[in-house]
């Protein structure tokens, strides 16, 4: 009977899952259940308590072990007849190259980022291994599957870019809550506790640009300054101060709300000085015992706000000296998420605009993905019932199926016909790209880094034209020609050794992934700044326009936060937070912008970077 | 509120603890604090643990139920541990201990917060007052009458108790769901909160429905499994014993019922009666983990009266890859 074939193709076949989060553990256990006999699980992460509520193989106790590991010990409890390989390790190593993935039947994908979605699906295109990839977020979910030549790759349709601000709309005209954020982690927490040598715009701009004195040193604390002095010192520099200096640029305020300088004498009128933080269950610090706050869903006063940042920034240098310099953003540092919230609040608060709760800003700061198990366990299921079919290789019947909170014509799963392969994606078809770039004044690094690692994804490129070979990344390489490649770099394209000119075709190859594209130059003088910050345009990909695309009736499919991608119907949209600020964030990017991509722990990363090579193209479906 | 109660100490009821929110947060930004406060104060029994209900159990105990209460006589069969995670096979002797009781260790291990704990017994042996215990009921692995007769009782308690019904056969999977009468709040589109009210039928008022009567695509499913529940009923099988060769006499009986009901045979393909029957009790992994998904969704939605309740069937089958919700209830006139 049909069991019994099943069986069989199972029995025999040989996986690769590729994550062990939320959809890993769910998708190991059906596995295993199911009798695959076979699996091989690669995750690069160590087990967090966030995890604990539906990442259900793991336990308090593993917190800080391997997910792979742990995830196969557990499944081997109820199965221990099978065999699970785990590898604790990132599956962009190099050991996970096209001849590891040749010994798999078939590729299962439960990760969280972009970058990694891209590397796998080039692994499985150049080993002609099948790929079933998913991503859960909330109640919204989807399977697609990936099989070269047959259907699309992974990357044949664009993705969302990164949510991204203009510098100016952070630093000086925030309008709201998460802009205050971003200036909160990426301006002020970096100058305060991140690499002193980067770069940093957290002045704000008085006219014709002009930074405020240029007083670089007033975030150096004197000797003679103790460390409350100190810390009311910065709290009226950046909400007071800077933003007296930004309201004499009237030309700015003419058309907005002008922002409310905040001084601590307002806020505060008489500071006590404060006991020292505790120490949390983990050992992290907090600064919210010794103001008096715990409801981690309430929002505090202006003034409570201000008693936390002063708390906050004085433990970083009381207690946490050490890693000052070096420190990034990371929503799992409880002093860190204080001080953000606190920071982003007080600057909202000048800006008119609502404060909110720490658990609130948490969520917006560290792009933190909704998650449930449910959701997971579904998608786990569709995941293992289509690789299935791969292993059956049940012709034409594969489909990718979209998980939705909202019935849509009845339906919680709606399977749809997978789509074929796009003709001009330049990862699964051999189709040039064109490059518009100026070849007498870009250097190849920037041209190594804006096109081929940031738009291309590519992790060991390797750069030839005609017979020349001009760049190369990898370990072994010679000192002498290691050295000829760091020169290259720094090098404008036309003065390399094989010159870049108009009409030059550059071959760019990543050996890892075993993908290999042509970029015909097309010389260019000029970019406009604005629309085209990185001075340089990639085309020549287009996503496929496809009538029937669509699943629903509606006419206007989206592509949503992360990899979740769903037809435009009103009900799946009804709850969907933050959906429109998504789409408003192509609008308001222009000129430089700040990064907020920022891996979850889990399921599925936020929004990616844009693989895709203009603007326009994003909107396409 | 259950035994957590305990251990959150002195809190205040409107507040989570800093352990629940550490470990609820990724679910809290999804169904929001007051859901999963009300979500902790619910009370759920599940009787007859199959891979689906085992699924289940995993999905509410993570979410954070108040207490989950288990009851399954059965000892471990290899039948019963094919689609079952919650049992260790490490060789331990399970001696006599049923089915519920091997499976309340893993749960309660899944989240400490949760308090988890079996019955023994049958479910008919119970009376109506033993169910005003729980808020839900999951009855999996049961036949058409026992199905009944929870629901009449759960339908005759002073306070309301939901009522599912869960079965896995092989390539797809059923939920039926009664929530009596059902008042929750949603949100609208301009951001205000409307009240809405659903009724629902019993299962054996549903099962009444006229075929005719019935909305015009339903599932072929849905009557599939009338006519296999039925068969097990009249030859007084049990749940899923059945085999390819009851065809004849299930093909006797699909054209009996069709006749009665004024439904074309067609409705009914013999394809798909020989793939229930040839599924019998077996149950496929993927498939209780949809289903066991979508039912722990469903149970969490009614316990923190948040979510759009499914009405009043569901159904999953890995053939063509949909999952489909059905209203099976004569339209209330208008």
């Amino acid at each position: 009977m049909d069991s019994d074939i099943r069986r069989m193709a199972i029995k025999d076949a040989k996986v690769l899952m590729v994550g062990a989060g939320g959809i890993g553990c769910e998708l190991l256990k059906t596995l295993a259940l199911s009798g695959f006999q076979d699996i091989h699980i690669i995750d690069m992460d160590t087990i967090e308590v966030s995890n604990l509520n539906r990442q259900f193989l793991f336990r308090k106790s593993h917190m800080g072990l391997s997910k792979a590991k742990v995830a196969r010990d557990a499944v081997l409890k109820f199965r221990p007849h099978i065999n699970i390989t785990s590898y604790h390790a990132n599956v962009k190593d190099a050991e996970f190259n096209v001849e590891f993935f040749k010994q798999f039947n078939v590729v299962l994908n439960g990760l969280d980022n972009l970058d990694a979605r891209r590397h796998v699906n080039r692994l499985c295109l150049a080993s002609n291994v099948p790929l079933v990839e998913s991503g859960t977020t909330g109640f919204l979910g989807q399977v697609t599957v990936h099989i070269k030549g047959k259907t699309e790759c992974y990357e044949c349709q664009t993705k969302p870019t990164p949510k991204t601000y203009p510098v100016c709309t952070i630093t000086s005209t925030p309008s709201k809550f998460v802009h205050c954020i971003v200036w909160a982690k990426e301006l002020l927490f970096a100058k305060l506790f991140g690499d002193k040598n980067q770069a940093n715009d957290l002045n704000v701009h008085s006219k014709d640009g002009d930074s405020t004195n240029h007083k670089e040193d007033v975030f150096e604390r004197s000797s003679e300054e103790n460390f409350d002095e100190y810390c009311c010192r910065i709290y009226d520099h950046v909400f007071g101060y800077n933003i007296e200096v930004a309201l004499t640029n009237e030309e700015t305020w003419r058309r907005r709300k002008k922002p409310t300088p905040i001084f601590i004498r307002d806020v505060l009128p008489k500071i006590k000085t404060k006991k020292n933080g505790i120490l949390f269950e983990n050992g992290s610090v907090s600064a919210l015992p010794s103001v008096g706050l715990k409801n981690p869903q309430e929002i505090w006063s202006i003034a409570e706000n201000t008693n936390v940042f002063l708390e906050a920034l004085k433990l970083f240098f009381e207690q946490r000296k050490k890693e000052i310099g070096n420190l990034t953003f990371d929503k799992d540092d409880q002093l860190a998420v204080e001080f953000v919230t606190a920071a982003a609040n007080i600057r909202a608060s000048s800006f008119g605009i609502p404060l909110h709760s720490l658990f609130e800003a948490k969520g917006i700061a560290g792009n933190i993905v909704h998650a449930v198990a449910t959701t997971n366990a579904i998608i786990a299921g569709l995941i293992v019932i289509e690789a299935i079919k791969v292993l059956q290789d049940v012709n034409n019947n594969y489909r990718m199926t979209y998980c939705v909170e909202h019935p849509i014509r009845k339906m919680l799963l709606m399977p749809v016909e997978p789509f074929e392969p796009n003709k001009s994606c330049y990862v699964c078809s051999e189709t040039p790209l064109l490059l518009e770039i100026n070849t007498r004044s870009t250097k190849l690094k920037d041209f190594v880094e804006k096109i081929v690692k940031n738009k291309l994804g590519m992790t060991s490129p390797l750069i030839m034209i005609g017979s020349t070979l001009i760049y190369e990344v990898g370990d072994d390489l010679e000192e002498d020609i290691a050295a000829n490649y760091t020169r290259n770099l720094e090098k404008v394209l036309f003065e390399l050794p094989a010159p870049v000119t108009h009409g030059t075709i550059l071959n760019v190859e990543d050996l890892l992934q075993e993908l290999s594209c042509n970029i015909n130059i097309k010389h260019r003088e000029e970019f406009d700044e604005e629309k085209e910050p990185d001075g340089m345009v990639l085309s020549g990909w287009t996503s496929q326009v496809d009538k029937d695309r669509t699943t629903s009736s509606s006419t206007e499919p989206q592509i949503k936060d992360n990899n979740v991608i769903i037809s435009k119907s009103e009900e799946v949209f009804r709850n969907k937070r933050k959906l429109s600020e998504i789409s408003k964030s192509d609008e308001a990017a222009t000129g430089k912008e700040i990064d907020l991509n920022d891996d979850d722990d889990d399921d599925l990363v936020l929004l990616d970077e844009d693989p895709g090579h203009s603007n326009k193209m994003r909107k396409l479906r | 509120m259950g035994s957590d109660e305990c251990e959150s100490g002195g809190h205040k009821a409107e507040e989570l603890t800093a352990q629940e929110t550490a470990l609820y947060d990724r679910q809290i930004r999804v169904w929001g604090v007051d859901a999963q406060r009300r979500l902790s104060k619910s009370h759920i029994m599940v009787s007859g643990i199959t891979g689906a209900t085992a699924e289940f159990c995993k999905n509410i105990v993570l979410a954070g139920i108040g207490s989950l209460t288990l009851m399954d006589q059965q000892l471990v069969t290899e039948e019963a541990l094919q689609a079952n995670f919650l049992i260790p096979l490490d060789g331990t002797d399970y001696g006599e201990k049923s089915l519920a009781e091997l499976c309340c260790n893993s749960l309660r291990d899944f989240n400490p917060m949760v308090q988890v704990s079996f019955v023994s017994g049958n479910l008919l042996q119970f009376d109506g007052e033993f169910f005003d215990k729980f808020d839900a009921v999951i009855v999996g692995h049961s036949s058409s009458t026992t199905k009944k007769i929870i629901n009449e009782k759960c339908r005759n308690r002073p306070k309301p108790v939901a009522f599912y019904t869960v079965d896995c056969r092989d390539s797809f999977g059923e939920i039926f769901v009664d929530l009596q009468n059902y008042t929750y709040s949603k949100k609208t589109k301009d951001g205000s909160t409307t009240k809405c009210c659903m009724t629902y039928p019993s299962i054996e008022d549903a099962i009444a429905v006229p075929w005719k009567e019935l909305p015009k695509r339903v599932t072929k499913l849905y009557f599939a499994m009338r006519v296999i529940e039925k068969f097990e009923h009249s030859n007084g099988r049990k749940y899923g014993e059945t085999g390819v060769s009851d065809l004849s006499d299930i093909l006797n009986l699909r054209k009996e019922l069709c006749a009665s009901q004024a439904l074309n045979e067609s409705h009914i393909p013999v394809k798909l009666l020989e793939r229930v029957l040839a599924a019998g009790g077996k149950e496929h992994p993927p498939v209780c983990s949809i289903i066991g998904g979508t039912l722990g969704q469903e149970v969490i939605k009614a316990m923190s009266g948040k979510g759009d309740p499914i009405k009043n069937y569901y159904y999953f089958d890995s053939y063509d890859g949909k999952g489909v919700i059905e209203d099976i209830s004569i339209p209330i006139a208008t």
